[in-house]
């Protein structure tokens, strides 16, 4: 975070009030010793990052990131395969119907966030910036269209779509994931199934990171509550499931899932390794999110439960209707600041073997015809998980605010 | 008051006999015998640290009490669960911080518990919801976040949400002592109202003009223990014990 200060200095954000230029005389240069600083400052720092500069801009190979781009974010999903037609496009349904929710929820619930709205929808015209080819960028720029179409209707009709928007959030996962992995195995049929060893690149990272979140949250949940749990059987499991899985680093547990986990199933259960990456983040997201939620259920004051109990609720209906709405709404952005964090731990399952995003970047390292790149693979994929990382925590933020949420 | 209502003074809805309870190895409760009449209105009164929440709070069983018997509505409270759920059905709570729910709107709030627990629809419920709401002054508030409400206008959502399910008894614990004195007034008229509408109410409260006005017994709680009770002419222009004198004299002036 040090870094988003301290780069304010030098891009600050264009506000209705001033202008770059007005801030920079108003706030660095508007006494001789203020300029005298700036001017010493810019030149320290142009010392230091002088050779970081001269190697990026001419001896930097960053023909590397365009010839493999494609990898990077899919990883080896179905294209280049001799004899298969592309699948490609599934993925890019898939983007597409999640445009259009994200647009459409935009429009039902946030109001007066027009800006936010625009950089979210920009951020597919951004990411078009890369080197990419023509038909992808008009495809990425597609995305902001469709984003905005229905971030329209959403605004139009808003209390009309309320409930559709909900339900097409919890559709959109198990749908999305289906497109994803296809389903027939016959060559000729419409979606023919992908294996999961062609699963890789961003694709497998994010695909990681959302199973992750999603599955792990209704378990991590069940263990908050069992945690406080007047049941002895029910809160000691819980305590011993959190406290074992957070005493292990996560790539221990990869290490175990991936070389361990056989030898606990049945011969011939032989789940493949993706599935098992995925078991292991589940099982280790949910220690924490169930940490995380018991921190919600804390602040929940005592008079919330007399209250309802003296209504004549019972228990379970006290946690449903009561508890958890307001300890989840609390503790929401420390959730989504767990699901960045767990974003950038998928990295993780590059170590165990599997082609994420960073697994792509080792491979294409060791590719003869790129040898010697590491540092622009490195520092590209370093900046993707950057970008995207921010962009999450923006949007959430923002988002955070216009609903209201975290506070009570 | 002209129009007190009749006390049905043969079958008590509340009894309690030789109640106690221990906070660890303090002793909260130390023998409460009482027994509450349907219609009756209760006020029980006594310095800080004497157990009348307490006591208030084992009638529905947000507390237990370890010796004694207390029997609501024909039930005993035992450790059977069913007992205690049947209970709470009948009696209704208002507590000093309103306890409503901050993230439902008021008609929610009041109509969550007739829903969930008696089943009744939820067009039934908001019909109920709005008469309550009408009763207490507050009918324009019932798209409201509670956040959104003054004190006052709060604690009559919680009278109105306790309400609803209909209760044959209601409990008061100090529903005025987190109000600003403006407020006030406006939430005793609304229990003043109960109360000649027939309500068996017991209320914690040091609010000495509305016992004098509703209340049909007084009951002086000190150290866990029924120092005094009576009718209010009695308890206060006659108190018999010095206990009982010294408070009211403390709290008369103020
Ligand atoms: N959960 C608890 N654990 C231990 N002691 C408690 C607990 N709740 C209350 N007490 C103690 O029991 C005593 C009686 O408390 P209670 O709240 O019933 O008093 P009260 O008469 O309602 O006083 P006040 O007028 O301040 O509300 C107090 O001394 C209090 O410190
Ligand atoms: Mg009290």
């Amino acid at each position: 975070m040090t870094t988003l200060h301290s780069s304010k200095k030098f891009l600050p954000p264009p506000s209705e009030r001033s202008t770059a230029l007005g801030w920079v005389i108003k706030n660095l240069l508007n006494t001789w010793y203020n300029a005298l600083l700036t001017i010493v400052t810019l030149g320290i720092i142009f010392v230091v990052l002088r050779s970081s500069l001269i190697w990026a801009f001419s001896a930097a190979r960053w023909e590397v990131i365009p010839a493999n781009l494609r990898l990077f974010l899919v990883g080896q999903y179905p294209s280049q395969i001799p004899g298969e037609n592309d699948q490609v496009w599934r993925l890019w349904l898939d983007l597409y119907i999640l445009a259009g929710i994200i647009g459409l929820s935009w429009g039902v619930w946030v109001r007066r966030r027009e800006t936010v709205a625009g950089v979210l929808l920009g951020f597919p015209i951004l990411i078009a910036l890369l080197p990419f080819s023509l038909s992808v960028r008009a495809l990425l720029v597609g995305l902001s269209v469709a984003g905005l179409i229905f971030w329209w209707l959403g605004k139009r009709w808003a209390r009309r779509l309320q409930r559709v928007t909900i339900s097409l959030w919890i559709a959109y996962f198990p749908v999305a994931v289906l497109f994803i992995r296809g389903f027939g195995a016959e060559e000729a049929a419409f979606m023919p199934n992908v294996p999961t060893r062609f699963w890789g690149g961003l694709l497998l990272s994010v695909l990681l990171a959302i199973v992750g979140i999603a599955v792990s949250f209704p378990i991590g949940v069940a263990l908050a509550v069992g945690r406080q749990s007047s049941l002895p059987i029910v809160r000691s499991f819980s305590v011993l499931y959190i406290e074992l899985i957070r005493g292990v680093p996560l790539i221990s547990l990869l290490f175990m899932g991936q070389i361990m986990l056989p030898l606990f199933l049945p011969q011939g259960a032989n789940p493949d390794r993706i599935i098992r990456a995925m078991v292991v983040i589940v099982m280790f997201a949910a220690a924490y999110l169930a940490e995380n939620v018991r921190g919600g259920l804390q602040a929940i004051p005592k008079g919330q439960y007399e209250a309802a109990y003296a209504l004549g609720l019972n228990g379970f209906q006290t946690m449903v209707f009561i508890v958890l709405p307001q300890a989840l709404r609390t503790v929401i952005p420390v959730l989504v600041g767990q699901f960045i964090t767990l974003f950038k731990d998928t990295s993780l399952v590059a170590i165990v073997g599997l082609l994420d995003l960073l697994g792509i970047a080792r491979s294409v390292i060791a590719n003869p015809k790129f040898i010697g790149t590491q540092r622009e693979v490195f520092l590209f994929i370093s900046l993707f998980y950057f970008v995207l990382s921010y962009a999450l925590s923006y949007t959430s933020r923002r988002l955070e605010a216009a609903l209201g949420v975290g506070e009570r | 008051m002209s129009n007190q209502p009749q006390i049905d003074g043969h079958n008590p809805i509340i009894i309690c006999q030789d109640v106690h309870k221990w906070y660890g190895q303090f002793h909260v409760l130390r023998g409460i015998n009482m027994e509450v009449h349907k219609g009756e209105v209760v006020v029980i009164f006594g310095p800080s640290g004497s157990g009348k929440s307490t006591f208030i709070r084992t009638i529905n069983r947000l507390e237990e009490h370890q010796r004694g018997q207390i029997i609501v509505n024909g039930i005993e409270l035992t450790h059977d669960v069913r007992n205690i759920e049947a209970i709470r059905m009948e009696t209704g709570m208002v507590f000093q911080q309103f306890n409503l729910f901050p993230h439902l709107t008021v008609m929610q709030n009041i109509t969550l518990a007739p829903i969930q627990v008696r089943k009744t629809s939820k067009e039934e419920a908001e019909a109920t919801a709005l008469e309550l709401l009408k009763r207490v002054g507050i009918p324009e508030q019932a798209k409201k976040y509670p956040g959104q409400l003054s004190g006052g206008q709060q604690q009559r959502v919680a009278i109105a949400r306790a309400l609803a399910m209909k209760p044959k008894i209601m409990l008061f614990d100090e529903p005025t002592s987190a109000l600003d004195p403006e407020m006030i007034k406006e939430v005793l008229d609304v229990m003043v109202e109960l109360a000649q509408s027939g309500m068996t109410m017991l209320v914690v409260t040091h609010e000495m003009g509305f016992a004098r006005a509703v209340a049909n017994t007084m009951y002086f709680f000190d150290e866990g223990q029924i120092i005094e009770s009576g009718p209010p002419e009695e308890v206060f222009h006659n108190p018999k014990e010095d206990r009982t004198k010294l408070f009211l004299s403390q709290i008369l002036h103020h």
